[in-house]
């Protein structure tokens, strides 16, 4: 066991750090700027980094990786981490989606999309979720059907992840109702501006629009844009949520350093607000959740750069950074005390940084898994537990027990 | 002992149930959220004085109804389980019981029969800044009877007329009526985590300020007003609690998942549970600061804190477990959820953060242990 570099990580961190100083963007206020905006500099940044092969490190060099270690991957993180670059874009699409592309298309199709993606030129989008089909994403219903070399597809998702702005999507759908749902499902990939696919926006609580609704007309596909084969679809799904496992859970918005400082800068009766023994407490608390799970991931890459895969106990990441985000944010917001209510980024303490992670966190704790589902997988998976009764697994699709 | 409304008040409850069903629906909050320019529903504001509510604790000698303090607080757990958008708190809560509590007979007189009538908002005006307002931290100044300072956030500062301003005054802090109208004022709407409840920053450069109660005691004051307005928004806690654990109960009961409705699954009933037991204990100790406040029991103060950390908390809770209860659903501005997520850190925070009442509940066990 050691945290510290070896000399190889050394020289590779000066590397990074190196060309971080001399490339990165100049540091813009993107809380200014609209989306479309944002979008842009992202993918400047993207095809930056994706020349110079700091994305998808760990990706074969064929791919467009450079064959990295997952610690090489870490630490260039960590020092990206420090400078001010656009965020969020490709997280899903190089995350999940194309290394489901990757594990299961021919290679005309590999050819065709890995090295745009790579390159920030397309974005991919995730759509699996559905209506009736959340947490129980394969009682999912948008249906296809075989028409020749085609397949006709009609039905609805929800919650799709910047559908309004990706090229392309993975698509779960049911090919067959009539045997047990896990058995009828198949995925494809597909063109998001293709005649039949409608996307529509959702205004979510915290005030964006970050997902859509996501609808199919009589989409025409080809038999060629079928990943793994048809009834596999949830061997398939199963791919994309295991690398969902590392690519979300990822700390975003504020953290104990943030909320140290706004403590240290609150004036109370007894001084400092930093000076309260329940506040230290409280820190205390947050920076041990908060190192647990940076060090906690740590173990998950060394398990990685072992050759082993990622398993269930990272469902333990996203159910403490959701949470400690939501608590965090309130404590922090109850701090301010009745200023706390204020949202207006020019007059509220580090731009409502706390306001606006306080209205994103429920969020956090839905997607991609939610804090119940998570803890259900660790119970049942990592601890060995029985599961909870089933009464779907055996029926035919079509005779399952539906509500809204 | 009786440790329950009695039936006139359940009588009175259920009339205003039936009034805000009609009058105050998701539609008409959402008016008020959706638009920027729309600071409260003027049409439930009207229809709220004419049913008396505005006046209900005011004696009938100024205009009111001369009803309890229970009475009050059996209308105060209806209008926060309808997330009423309107300036009910700053006016009744806050200013009126102000005045009440500190007014002289002339400020009576001139106030509170014009508050019964709709005819005042209020709003009661103490922070200057992020953190809680101390007598060392104190900035806004009163000199000559002209008012000087600002302050920052103001509930429903941007529509009232009159507000009570805590300020010092030849270096000792007071409370001040400002007429929000004259001279020497001006307001600033802010965009908050709430907009159903409207905020104001306001600048006073030498308005006219006319001191409410002695000098000197703008700060203890200030705390006996937050306790009786603490009591009284516990019961709107208390009412969106409920609110918030019935539509997760309803939703669990129809939403099916692997086959079965949620509502089977008992990670779903034990967080349910979850709620009504801190609901229950919040109504406990609200029904107490009730009777502390309707009798001026001495007890008011760890009353009125206890009242205020548990219906906190259990609002709080329960709105972000609702939206948890709802999976992405409840994450979507469309679905009711966040009225009651927004509205239960508004409630939170007007009154004063939970941190402080607890601080404040220890302090006040203190001195009765050393008594
Ligand atoms: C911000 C955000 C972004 C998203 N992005 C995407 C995306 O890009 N692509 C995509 O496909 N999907 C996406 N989703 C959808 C997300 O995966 C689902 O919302 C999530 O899986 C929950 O499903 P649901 O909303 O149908 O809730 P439900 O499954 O209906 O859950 C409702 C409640 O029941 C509980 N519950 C359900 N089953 C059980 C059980 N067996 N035991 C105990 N409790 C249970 C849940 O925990 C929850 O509290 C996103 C969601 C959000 C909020
Ligand atoms: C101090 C004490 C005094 C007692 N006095 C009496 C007495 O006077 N008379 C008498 O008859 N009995 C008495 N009991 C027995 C008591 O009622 C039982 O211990 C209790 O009901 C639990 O039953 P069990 O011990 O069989 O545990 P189990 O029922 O085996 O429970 C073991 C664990 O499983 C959990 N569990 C069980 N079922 C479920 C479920 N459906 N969902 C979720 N979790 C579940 C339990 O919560 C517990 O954590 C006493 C017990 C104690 C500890």
């Amino acid at each position: 066991m050691d945290f510290n570099d070896s000399p190889e990580e050394a020289a590779f961190r000066t590397e990074v750090r190196d060309w971080l100083t001399a490339n990165a963007p100049e540091k813009v206020d993107t809380k200014k700027l609209s989306e479309p905006e944002l979008l842009k500099l992202a993918k400047a940044w993207q095809a930056k980094k994706a020349e110079a092969r700091f994305t998808c490190m760990t990706w074969p060099e064929a791919l467009g990786g450079r064959g990295a270690t997952p610690i090489q991957n870490v630490i260039y993180n960590q020092e990206e981490s420090k400078f001010d670059v656009p965020r969020g874009f490709f997280d899903i699409g190089l995350g999940m989606c194309v290394p489901t592309v990757m594990a299961f298309a021919n290679d005309e199709t590999k050819q065709r999309f890995v090295a745009p993606a790579v390159r920030g030129e397309e974005i991919w989008c995730q759509l699996f979720s559905e209506p009736s089909a959340g947490s129980d994403v394969a009682g999912l219903r948008t249906r296809a059907v075989q028409d020749g070399d085609d397949w006709v597809i009609n039905g609805q998702k929800v919650w799709t992840s910047g559908a309004h702005y990706c090229d392309f999507g993975i698509l779960l759908v049911r090919t067959n109702p009539d045997v047990p749902k896990h058995k009828g499902l198949t995925m494809f990939w597909i063109d998001m501006k293709a005649p039949g696919v409608e996307v529509r926006p959702i205004h979510q609580m915290s005030g964006g629009s970050n997902f859509n609704e996501v609808y199919f007309t009589d989409l025409r596909v080809k038999d060629s844009q079928r990943l793994g084969a048809v009834g596999d679809g949830w061997k398939v799904a199963l791919v994309t949520l295991m690398n969902e496992r590392l690519a979300v859970g990822g700390s975003t918005g504020p953290n104990y350093p943030e909320i140290m400082e706004l403590a240290r800068s609150t004036v109370t009766e007894t001084g400092s607000a930093l000076a309260n023994d329940a506040f230290r407490e409280k820190l205390a608390d947050w920076y041990v959740q908060a190192e647990g799970l940076k060090l906690t991931r740590f173990r998950t890459m060394t398990a990685l750069s072992r050759g082993q895969t990622p398993g269930p106990e990272s469902s333990i990441g996203k159910i403490i950074s959701a949470n400690q985000l939501q608590d965090l944010s309130n404590a922090a917001v109850e701090l301010e005390d009745q200023f706390g209510i204020i949202t207006d980024t020019a007059i509220a303490p580090l731009e409502a940084a706390f306001q606006q992670s306080l209205m994103w966190a429920p969020g956090l704790r839905i997607a991609g898994g939610t804090d119940e589902i998570l803890k259900n997988i660790i119970a049942e998976r990592v601890l060995g537990l029985p599961g909870d009764v089933r009464v779907d697994k055996d029926v035919a699709f079509k005779d399952m027990p539906t509500g809204r | 002992m009786n440790f329950d409304y009695s039936d006139d008040q359940k009588f009175l409850k259920n009339e205003a149930r039936k009034f805000l069903d009609a009058h105050c629906t998701a539609a008409h909050v959402r008016k008020v959220l959706d638009n920027a320019e729309v600071s409260h529903d003027v049409a439930l504001w009207q229809g709220v004085g004419e049913q008396g509510w505005l006046g209900a604790a005011i004696p009938e000698e100024f205009g009111g109804l001369g009803l309890g303090r229970v009475e009050l607080c059996a209308i105060a757990e209806e209008l926060g389980r309808a997330c009423a958008p309107i300036p009910f708190a700053s006016t009744v809560y806050f200013l009126a019981e102000a005045i009440m509590l500190a007014g002289s007979d002339a400020q009576k007189a001139k106030w509170l029969p014009k508050i019964a009538a709709g005819e005042v908002i209020g709003a009661y005006a103490t922070s200057e800044g992020p953190g809680t307002v101390n007598p060392q931290t104190l900035q806004a100044n009163v000199s000559g009877g002209k008012l000087s300072g600002t302050k920052i956030p103001v509930t429903d500062g941007d529509i009232a007329d009159l507000a009570v301003v805590l300020a010092n005054e030849n270096g000792k802090p007071g409370l001040f009526l400002v007429e929000l109208a004259g001279a020497g004022v001006t307001r600033e709407t802010l965009k908050t985590l709430d907009p159903t409840r409207s905020v104001a920053k306001i600048t006073f450069s030498g308005a006219a300020a006319e001191r409410l109660g002695d000098a000197g005691e703008g700060f203890a004051l200030t705390e006996a007003v937050f306790d009786r307005a603490a009591v009284l928004i516990a019961f709107e806690q208390l009412g969106g609690a409920d609110r918030c654990l019935e539509m997760a109960k309803d939703y669990a009961m129809d939403r099916y998942a692997f086959g079965r409705t949620i509502a089977g699954y008992q990670a779903i009933k034990h967080k349910l549970a979850d709620i009504y037991v801190k609901n229950e204990l919040a109504r406990s100790n609200a029904y107490y600061g009730a009777w502390a406040l309707n009798v001026g029991a001495a007890e008011l103060p760890i009353a009125a804190s206890a009242a205020r950390v548990a219906s906190s908390d259990a609002f709080w809770f329960a709105s972000k477990e609702n939206v948890q209860t709802h999976g992405g659903m409840g994450f979507t501005w469309a679905v009711d959820c966040h009225l009651y997520y927004r509205r239960s850190r508004q409630l939170a925070l007007v009154a004063g953060a939970p941190k402080t009442w607890k601080e404040r509940l220890v302090r006040q066990l203190e001195r009765r242990n050393a008594a």
